[in-house]
């Protein structure tokens, strides 16, 4: 799975993310506001709680059960005229994309916004092979044309302003197709409908559509993609050729299944009782939208997930985004700190669950981006226990570096601390010696990190040791 | 061993020691009518009117006034003046319409959605895309109260298509548009 290349750890990259106040500005206000239209139409719910551990039950049974749940897919999906390739990782997946694109002779594709495909760096792949793949969805598209990267799963250029994105407009879409008019001003109304015309030639001449998936059903074949702008339903309907790449994880037994993921996910995700279109297909229908039908499901990482027996539940996810705008930490630092297409408190959790913990010093970094305070864990519409699995993830990363060259300072603490509660007469020296400690604490470059922002309380003059051998009765 | 052996044989790896979690127990939805509907479509700043199959008539001519629409076949309303699909259209000159007019297999009340199944009445699912209005006529007796409710009535083999109001967007600034790729128009009518 590709990181945002270069991305430093955590630390770093949120400390340049806090000195930009636009930034700050716009992400606390997008924060608040999802968040509270969330809260919102979660309210008119009757028993919210009974559907989220509903959710949970349905994605906990399905990857108890995956194998046979995915060869009942793939049966489903080829009865219905599918043809269904299997992909170990990315660069396999982004292979059958490549050939299925070339197979048609075309040198571009349109795109319904995908985590997946992001996930996989298809777009880069794509262009290695000489083929465009134009993002349709807006803030995608202001992403791709402002050659950025995105912020937020589901406003992902939420760190640009009305401003920014007439410029990009107006200097870039030329060069990609219809050009921005001339008199773009910078009204969310005229910014969308210069979107409108210029992506709609792509969605009218389109040959080969990529997609993902929200949900693909085992017992119908039935792939769902949930959208709002209607960019979603163009790429789905218009072109000859589809092709969808789907995470193994997105499977669920049947279709009944989907009445409850679809009172969950609008409502966490975009704040609404319903997002504005829901497209459902199984195979090819004959004389409507596509007639030729591939389905990708990709592995790239999921079974490793699959196999941590604490992390296994991060798999229930189901993109909404809710846990981003509930974070304290994500609402402060944006979407590019965690240096990957997830994340938030779920990015912290899956990039290492995905990509394994020891290996990678800004993937260990993610499970420390986070204060524990637990309110992506009651905002997740299939309750995750996010801060269960971020500590043990903590864990995970410091076993991996157990005598290594360089132990991380929580285990030198820590292995100290056994030493001195190991003996007696060792932890009454300690406390002797917790003052020096304190001062030394507040100066060490080691430990400033927590220090610094941390009032460290003053040590007692005396030790309870030493108060009961010398002023007991 | 190829690309699927290797991804099942990790699979069951993976899960091999996985306490098996029974599937839940249905959760049931709220229990609205039309007006609520109604009020639910409208909500979207959808236009939705309501009205007897009599007065339908006039109500459809008056919303498709001096607009160009095509008209799937089997819809239970007659329109004789309407653009059909046959020969099939292009993309293009479905994009040279201004409207479509269809029926729809369910309206659900608490969310305010009206779903298409594509068949009788609602054509291919391009017909209702490309045109920038689309005027949809709901029976009273489509319209349940909540997507429990729709599940069971929809045929998964069938493409679905869930309409919640128009096509919208709230990418720039979180403020929200009406209409960006989708019909940028929809107005409902539910009849009897």
């Amino acid at each position: 799975m590709s990181t945002f290349l270069g991305t430093p750890p955590f630390p770093q990259a949120a400390r340049t993310a806090l000195a930009d106040p636009q930034l700050r500005q716009n992400l606390a206000h997008a924060t608040h506001t999802i968040r509270d239209k969330r809260a919102r139409v979660v309210a008119e719910v009757e028993d919210w709680e009974a559907l989220r551990q509903a959710g949970a039950a349905i994605k906990d049974h399905t990857l108890a059960h995956l194998p046979d749940y995915l060869e009942q897919l793939e049966a489903a999906l080829t009865a219905a005229g599918a043809v269904v390739h299997w992909a170990r990782d990315a660069a396999e997946a982004n292979a059958v994309v490549a050939a299925v694109a070339k197979a048609h002779d075309v040198d571009e594709v349109v795109k319904v916004k995908s985590m997946v495909t992001q996930e996989i760096g298809l777009n880069e792949a794509l262009a290695a092979e000489g083929i465009a793949a134009w993002e349709t969805d807006l803030a995608e598209l202001i992403v791709q044309l402002g050659d950025d990267l995105p912020s937020h799963i589901l406003v992902p250029a939420i760190h640009r302003n009305r401003a920014e994105i007439r410029r990009i407009f107006a200097d870039r879409m030329a060069a990609a197709g219809r050009p921005a008019p001339d008199d773009l001003t910078d009204e969310p109304a005229e910014l969308a409908a210069a979107a409108r015309l210029h992506l709609r030639e792509k969605f009218l001449r389109a040959k080969v559509g990529v997609s993902g998936a929200n949900f693909a059903v085992a017992e119908s074949g039935t792939l769902v993609v949930v959208e709002s702008e209607g960019n979603g339903r163009m790429c789905l309907t218009l072109p000859e050729v589809l092709v969808s790449v789907v995470g193994i994880e997105k499977v669920v037994p049947s279709f009944a299944d989907l009445d409850v993921l679809l009172r969950l996910l609008p409502r966490s995700s975009t704040g609404e009782r319903m997002n504005p279109y829901t497209s459902m297909w199984s195979g090819v229908r004959s004389g409507d939208g596509p007639q030729e039908v591939h389905v990708v499901l990709l592995d790239n990482g999921r079974t490793n997930a699959l196999a941590d027996d604490v992390g296994r539940t991060a798999l229930r996810c189901i993109r909404c985004s809710a846990c981003l705008n509930a974070c304290p930490v994500y609402e402060r630092v944006g979407g590019h700190a965690y240096g990957s297409v997830y994340p938030g408190p779920i990015g912290a959790i899956l990039n290492p669950l995905m990509r394994g913990v020891g290996t990678d010093p800004q993937v260990d970094s993610l499970p420390y981006a986070s204060s524990l305070c637990g309110r992506c864990e009651e905002v997740c519409p299939v309750a995750i226990p996010i801060p269960e699995i971020l500590v043990d993830l903590r864990a995970q990363v410091v076993d991996a570096h157990r005598g290594s060259v360089t132990p991380k300072p929580e285990a030198i603490a820590m292995k100290g601390a056994a030493k001195a509660f190991g003996s007696g007469r060792r932890l009454g020296l300690s406390e002797r010696l917790t003052g020096l400690a304190l001062g030394l604490a507040r100066r060490l470059p080691l430990v400033s990190a927590w220090t610094g922002t941390r009032d460290l309380p003053p040590a007692p003059r005396q030790s309870f040791r030493e108060w009961w051998r010398d002023d007991r009765p | 061993m190829t690309a699927r052996e290797e991804v099942l044989a990790r699979v069951r790896a993976a899960v091999r020691d996985a306490a098996s979690v029974e599937r839940p127990t249905p959760v049931p939805g709220a229990a609205g009518g039309v007006e609520l509907f109604c009020e639910r479509v409208a909500d979207y700043r959808a236009v939705v009117e309501q009205c007897t199959a009599d007065e339908l008539p006039a109500r459809v001519a008056a919303a498709l006034s001096g607009l160009t629409y095509v008209v799937p076949d089997g819809l239970w309303l007659d329109l004789p003046d309407g653009v059909r699909d046959e020969p099939t259209l292009s993309a293009a000159e479905l994009d040279g319409i201004d409207a479509v007019v269809t029926a729809a297999a369910v309206g659900i009340a608490e969310t305010g959605t009206i779903v298409l199944d594509h068949g009788p009445g609602q054509g291919r699912r391009a017909l209702t895309l490309v045109p920038d209005h689309h005027l949809c006529l709901v029976r009273a007796d489509q319209v349940v109260p909540d997507v429990p409710d729709a599940v069971a009535r929809l045929d998964p083999s069938r493409p679905l298509t869930w309409i919640s109001g128009p096509s919208a967007t709230s990418d720039i600034e979180l403020t929200r548009v009406e209409g960006v790729h989708g019909p940028r128009h929809l107005h409902v009518v539910v009849v009897g």
